[in-house]
This record gives structure tokens, sequence and C-alpha cells, in this order.
């Protein structure tokens, strides 16, 4: 099979790399990708439904915004996969793909479930919140501890390790949820329902609030851990080159250790706000997949903390817009999901034309035979 | 003279915003051997990387035997004739020498690999090539795998062969061999064109000479008509001064005593064997060796970064008055001695820096454990990297780029700025200059002299033997792991040192049968 005919021509499309380009140009290009995701979306819309894309994005829209309720439903719901996006950037910054952060933080929402069933009502309800606290942070960190500890002594692969930790983590919860609800319905209903007890109080009459509050400290103690503390310094260093790390004297396999059980700890606390602020209860899929969006959240903002708030606030107003348009016009709920999807795949992709630049053949080249 | 083999007509090529070759013109005869002169970042590689199909020009014609071609492939470049022998050999370790000739050649149907081994016993007779067409790479010196390389273009019947610095990796009496080769095949009438920076081998085997500077064509002159300063200037733009300072040492005092140090890597091959030295304050310690004879373990060794298995290495504290034992202890505990070493390894932006992070991050490297708060302060690395900008003239929009977008000599101006402000009393530097243009090169070996001024002990791992006997006051060889020689610098000859580098070839392979 010889090809020759191909050797004479130049190629159709080339690509190469660009240099760097500013800031604003930046924003540009990537608005502009956005962009046409959403008018991609829209002519798929139209074609499903023959709706009026303009009433298809009011919907959606509506979904986020409609009401007050509606809008502090979206801040929740950002604030939690806000929270767990923080806690997977200290691990991602090292290079540590920990892709277990949907099991550490169900691991740290059942310790805090565990706490509430099994104190009940003997201890005043600050005092159990407080408790419930620790336990879900000592559950983070043994659940990302494990595989941290044996990437660093054994160089396991840590992506399998943590991902298979998920599936034990929901295991549990399931096996537990058995032994705490006798009847055999496998549904656990609200716990402590009567008198609340280690659940969050209500902060200016807003049940949310102090989850968002307790996000948004987070966020800023993330945000100077990583950019002014030594320990942020060093794991900078280590995710960057660990040759160089080894040469200036840090020691790597204590460093990983330290952030991946960092990075659990702060899943753990995230369950606890699921458990004591949120849900009142547990499944095993109460983070319905926020420990694998927060991956993408925290990857889109680069590990910014301060750009992840507005990534997570837009994911879960897609994800929420992509539902309404699905209830409101009668569409079975996966078109939300692919529309999230799309858009979502627009974004991640705006990346590639900022840092590459596609070339067509140039047509006043004449096209040589042999 | 008419018979011009390959043609090159104002190609450019861009990548970004960086042109890396504007508007160059090159012709390459047929018999003639073509050197194509110029700094690193030149854009010789991107140039040779188009003829070879690995490139695309943006602009331009490239022009083979009179007509106008497009190659858009390593294979079409084959078509061509055209053959490429990179600086990092692309060959299979488990496979033999013939194997890997005739690999990628067998297009469906048998293959009758006696009839290519009797194929390449013609073509290493004809041009006198020394190789055994049954062994193994993995056996092989580097020099025979380069051979492997060139008999592999020559089987595919190329006629016009690009060679990207050959000589990098080779002993002088290697290069002597090749060059020997080289002229062979001119005289047999093919195009050679060799990718160099040393200009005495551009002098010794070239009949053209071809200058390029920052991508641009600068002019192409007859190798009879220039000479080593004709061409600097045609390289660089401006005359450059050419002598190394060799400041006689002062009140040379023992700093390290290495003794009888061993290590071995992962699958059990020694890596040292028995290393014994000394270094001395106020003195350059030149360690001249083939590339990957060991000089990386002994520094990474002493600077507490490779785990030996035996032996011992001494620092004699100068404030102190302390011998301080270095085996063992990881690089903060050495810190912690007192020991004042500094250390430029060969990974600059791998080992020494972070790519990614600011010249100002980076000279927290050393320094951020400082002090007790749990907070990094950054005032003291800020002031740290302006200085080193000022004085060193370091070219860059600020403090705060990244150094992996630096060029290569302002990346180790950085680091060895770096590493020269904590005021060591031990220097350890390797390739130190290794992809740095004329001028920064220069700078370099200044620096230096003025450590070894200071009485600092300066430890200069080198690959540019002319520079070795130039700058330092002795010499110690390596091959395979151990210490095959010490020279006088003053004294040594090239012939000496390339003769030593190589005399443990043969012996390891007598006394490694196990």
């Amino acid at each position: 099979m010889k090809n020759n005919y191909k050797a004479h021509k130049e190629p159709l499309v080339y690509i190469t790399k660009r240099g760097e380009m500013p800031r604003a140009k930046q924003m540009l290009i990537k608005s502009i990708v956005i962009l046409i995701g959403i008018v991609f979306c829209a002519g798929l819309t139209i074609l499903l439904t023959n709706e009026n894309p303009l009433k298809v994005f009011k919907a959606m829209f509506m979904g986020s915004f409609g009401s007050p309720r509606k809008i502090w439903n979206l801040l929740q719901a950002s604030a939690i996969l806000l929270g767990i996006s923080l806690a997977v950037t200290p691990a991602f910054k090292m290079r540590f793909w920990n892709t277990g952060a949907e099991g550490q933080v169900l691991i740290g929402m059942l310790a805090s479930i565990a706490c509430m069933i099994y104190i009940g009502d003997a201890l005043p309800s600050w005092l159990l919140i407080i408790i419930s606290l620790f336990a879900s942070i000592v559950a983070g960190s043994v659940w990302a501890g494990i595989p941290g500890f044996f990437k660093a002594i054994w160089n396991t692969n840590e992506t399998l390790f943590t991902l298979m930790m998920n599936y034990v983590a929901a295991q549990l919860v399931s096996l537990l949820i058995m032994y705490w609800v006798p009847s055999g319905s496998m549904v656990l209903g609200l716990v402590n329902s009567n008198s609340q007890n280690g659940w969050f109080p209500t902060i200016l009459g807003q049940k949310y609030l102090l989850n968002i509050l307790i996000v948004a400290f987070l966020t800023a103690a993330i945000y100077i851990y990583l950019k002014k503390s030594k320990q942020g310094y060093e794991i900078a260093v280590v995710g960057e080159s660990e040759n160089t790390a080894r040469y200036i004297g840090i020691n790597v396999k204590k460093v990983i250790i330290r952030t991946v059980i960092i990075s659990g700890a702060l899943c753990g606390v995230m369950g606890w706000i699921l458990a004591a602020g949120t849900d009142h209860s547990i499944n095993s899929s109460a983070v319905g997949g926020n420990g694998f969006t927060a991956i993408m959240v925290s990857w889109m903002s680069k590990f910014n903390p301060i750009t992840m708030i507005f990534s997570s606030i837009l994911v879960c107003f897609l994800q929420k817009g992509a539902n309404e348009i699905a209830s409101n016009l009668g569409l079975n709920s996966s078109v939300g999901e692919v529309l999230t999807g799309i858009i979502i795949l627009f974004i991640v992709s705006s990346e590639f034309f900022v840092n590459y630049q596609i070339h067509f053949r140039k047509k006043n080249r004449k096209e040589k035979a042999e | 003279m008419n018979n011009v083999a390959i043609e090159l007509r104002g190609i450019t090529k861009r990548f970004g915003n960086v042109v890396a070759n504007s508007n160059v013109n090159l012709t390459v005869r047929n018999g003639e051997i073509l050197s194509l002169l110029g700094e690193n970042g030149s854009g010789k590689t991107t140039l040779m990387n188009m003829i070879s199909g690995i490139y695309h020009p943006d602009e331009g014609q490239i022009l083979i035997g009179g007509k106008e071609v497009s190659i858009n492939s390593p294979h079409d470049a084959f078509n061509y004739k055209i053959g490429m022998i990179h600086q990092h050999f692309k060959l299979v370790d488990l496979f033999t020498a013939a194997e890997n000739i005739v690999l990628g050649l067998g297009r469906g149907g048998k293959f009758d690999i006696r009839s290519a081994s009797l194929k390449v016993a013609t073509i290493s007779a004809k041009y006198g090539f020394d190789i055994v067409p049954s062994k193994k790479i993995y056996e092989m010196s580097v020099s025979e795998k380069q051979t492997v390389e060139i008999i592999k273009v020559l089987y595919r019947g190329a006629d016009i062969l690009i060679l990207d610095e050959p000589t990098a990796v080779l002993t002088p009496q290697e290069t002597r061999k090749l060059f020997n080769v080289l002229r062979r095949m001119r005289d047999d009438g093919k195009a050679i064109i060799i990718i160099t920076h040393k200009l005495h081998e551009v002098l010794d085997l070239s009949d053209r000479v071809a200058v390029l500077r920052h991508g641009e064509y600068v002019g192409t002159i007859d190798t009879c008509d220039a000479d080593e300063n004709i061409l600097t200037e045609m390289m660089v733009g401006k005359k450059v001064e050419l002598n190394i300072d060799r400041p006689e040492p002062v009140d040379p005092k023992d700093r390290l005593v290495v003794k009888n140090i061993a290590c071995k890597n992962r699958d059990g091959i020694r890596l040292l064997d028995d290393v014994s030295f000394t270094a001395r304050s106020g003195e350059i310690l030149g360690i001249a060796g083939i590339a990957g004879s060991g000089q990386r373990e002994l520094l990474e060794a002493i600077a507490g970064l490779q785990k030996l298995e035996y032996g011992s290495i001494v620092y004699n504290n100068p404030k102190t008055g302390l011998a301080e034992e270095l085996r063992d202890k990881t690089p903060l505990e050495i810190r912690e001695l007192g020991v004042r070493l500094s250390f430029v390894p060969e990974d600059r932006l791998g080992m020494g820096l972070v790519g990614n992070m600011s010249v100002v991050d980076n000279m927290m490297l050393r320094s951020y454990r400082r002090g007790k708060s749990i907070f990094v302060d950054k005032q003291g690395p800020e002031e740290l990297a302006h200085k080193i900008i000022d004085e060193l003239e370091v070219a860059t929009p600020d403090a705060e780029t990244p150094v992996r977008r630096l060029s290569g000599g302002n990346v180790q101006k950085v680091l060895l700025g770096r590493e020269i402000s904590s005021s060591p009393t031990l220097l350890m530097a390797a390739y130190p200059v290794r992809g740095l243009d004329i001028n920064s090169s220069y700078l370099i070996y200044d620096l230096l002299n003025d450590q070894k001024k200071k009485g600092v002990a300066v430890i200069f791992v080198g690959e540019d033997l002319d520079v070795l006997l130039d700058l330092c006051d002795r010499i110690m060889v390596i091959g395979g792991g151990r210490i095959t020689g010490m020279l006088d610098g003053r004294t040594a000859t090239k012939n000496e040192v390339g003769y030593l580098m190589t005399k443990t070839d043969r012996w390891e392979e007598k006394s490694d049968e196990e």
C-alpha cells in the first residue's frame, strides 16, 4: 500500500502552538467559543423540540433565578461543589490525581450521620455538631490517606486507588443503612428529625446560609494556604518537579502524605456540611457526582480558588437550567444533561484555541504532480 | 560545480510569535560537506527538520535536483533520498545492528536478512565503517550506535545526509574517525550537511560554511576563506574575545575529600566505582568524560541526592575547621551542618529550577524555609531576583515571568546567580554552558573564575575539551564510573584526555564479566 500521491501536497490543515497572548485576548477567544457552544445547543434544542430557542434559554435562566428559593438553592449547590473543588485542589496542584473525592465526602458524611444517630439527644446540639466535624475530618483523612500513603511509599497509581475507594465507601454506606433501618426499606429518613439535634442552625431565617459562610471561609483559607504558606509553596514545587523538590531538600514523601490528608480532611468537612447542614440523612449516592464534577471545576479554574467560585456557580447554573428545560418543555431529563455536557465540552475545549492556532492550506499555491 | 543537490529559497517558519527561520536561502551541492553553523536557538535544527519532513515551511520553496518539492513526512524525505541522523538516536536496543538498519523497510512479503547483511557489509567496506552487523544495540558504544544510524540512511539510498551535532557525544579519536568516513562519502558524490557550533570542526571538515543567526541567514563562505574570528563574528554579529582567563590558584586547601565511593542503579549496574579525589579551595577542578559516565551521580552523591554503597565524602569547613562527613545525609541535613554547597545541576529546568514558576519564586527555592512564620517571605527573594537580573543582565520582561519562557542562557544566569548568591565554599556546576550562546558562555566562565578567586572550590563538569583545557587547574577524567586519570590543566593535551575518556570502556568490559 503505497500512498505516494499524497506526498506532493501540502497538508490541508495544520496546527501550530501559539505564543503567549494577553489575558484580554484569551478571554475573548474563550467567550467566543462558549458562545458558539450555546448557539450550537440552541440549534440542537430547536431540532429536538421545535421550540423557540429564546424560550428555552429563558427557561434555563428561570431554573436558577426564577425565585428567591431557587437562587438560594443555586448558591447552596454551588457552595457544595465549590467546597469539594477546593478540597481536591491541593492534591491536584501536587499532581496527585485524587479521583476519590466522591468517596471521601461520602465517608465524611457517614461519620457525621453516625455521630448524630449514636449520640442522638445525649449532648447539646452545638457539641454534637463539633464532634461530627471531627469525626468527618478523621474519616475523610483516612479515606484519602490510605492511597496517599501507598503512593508515597510504593508509588502505586493513585487514580485507580482513590477511584476504588469510592466504591468501598458507597458499599459501606449501604451496609450501615441496612443495619440502621431494621424495616429493610434501605431508606434512612431524616436523622433526629424531631429534636433537630446536630443540625446546622438557621441563620437570618436562611437554612443554607451557614453552609455558604463556611465554604466562603474555606475558599479564603485555601487561597492563602496555597499562595502564601510555606506548605503551599512546597506543594507547588513537588507538583512541578519532584527532582527539584529533592534537590532543595524537601521530603517529598512527607509532603505527598500531608497534602493528600489535607485534601481528604477537607472532603470530610464537606461531608459534614452535607450531613449536618443539608441532607440530615444519607444514601450511597448522596454526593451525587459532585466529587467528579469538582475535578473538572478545579481544572477549569487552573487550581485558583477565586476562579473556582465563578466556575462552580456556572456549572451549577447550567445543571439547574438543563433540568428546568427538561421539566418545563416535557423532555426527558437526559436532554438537560446532554446540553450541559455540550456546553462544558465547549468551555474545556476553548483552552485548545487559546494554546493552538489552526492553519488552512493556502489556495494560491499550485499543486504539483510528479 | 553546477550539480546542486538541494536548494532552499526564502524558507520561513514560525512557531506562534517566534520566528524560527526567516527567509533562509541555502544551496548544497553533490560531493561537498556544508557546515550549518549557528548558536543554539538560531534555527539550524528547525531548518533541517523541514528538509527531513518533520516540519513544513510556512513560506518558501525547497528544490531537489532543480524541481520544487513538498516534503510532508520523513517518508517523503526518504523518497527524495534525504537522510537525517538525529542527535538522539532512534534505535531499538534489543535488535541487532542489521535488524535496526532494515527496520521499517519490509512492506509485506518476506525479508531476506542475509542479503541485507551483505549490503550492510558492502556499505561498511566502501566508506570504512567499523561495524559488526550481528551486534545488539545495547552492547554498543555511542559511536557505534551513531555508525548504525549513518548506515541506516545510506542503506535506504540517501544521497543527501544531514547530521545534527554528530560530535557532541564523541571523543576526539572517534570524531576523527567519523570525519574520515564523511570525507569518503563526500568523495563518493554525496551531499552532506553537518550541524554544529564547534568552530574548529567546521574549519577541519567542511568545504563551505553557512551561518544562521537568530533564524536569519547570514551568508555562506568557503572554508578556505574563513577562520575562527570571521565565523564567530558571523555567528554573533560582533567581535568576541575568545580567551578564557585562568588565574593561578591562591593558597589551595583541601575542601572536599572523596574516598572510594561507589553506587549502583536500580538494575544493579555500577554507576560509580571506587571514586576518590580531592577538590581544593581557590581551584577549578574539571571533570571530563563521555556523557553518562557517572558525572551526574558523582555530583548528586556529594549533594546528598544519591545513595552510596560505601566510601566517604568529607567536607572541611573553613569556618569551624571541622571535618564533616556528608555521606548518607539529605540535602537539608547537609545544609544544616553549615556546609555552603551550591549545585548547578545538568537538568536546569527539571532539577535546579521550576520552569513554571517566576524568577522570584525560583529564588525562594533556597530560602523559603527561613524564619518561623508559616507564611513565605517574598521580599528577600524579590530583592535577590532584581539584583541577579541587574547584575547578570538577565533578559526577561520582569521578575514575575516564568523561567521556562526565558532563553537557555538567561535560565542559566538565574540558576547560577541564585547558587552563587549564598556565597558558597563549594560550587558544583554540571555542563553550565550547554546550549548557551558564545557571549553567555564566556560570562559563565568569568563567574566561575570570580568564585575561584574568592577561594571557592569549584567543580566543573564540561563536555568541550578545549574549554576544560583552557579553564581548569586540574582535569579529572571519568570513564564508566571510574576515575581514569587526573591531569594538570596547564599541561594536558586533548589527546591525553580523549584517550583517558575511553580507557575504562575496555577495562570494564573485561572486569564486569560475571
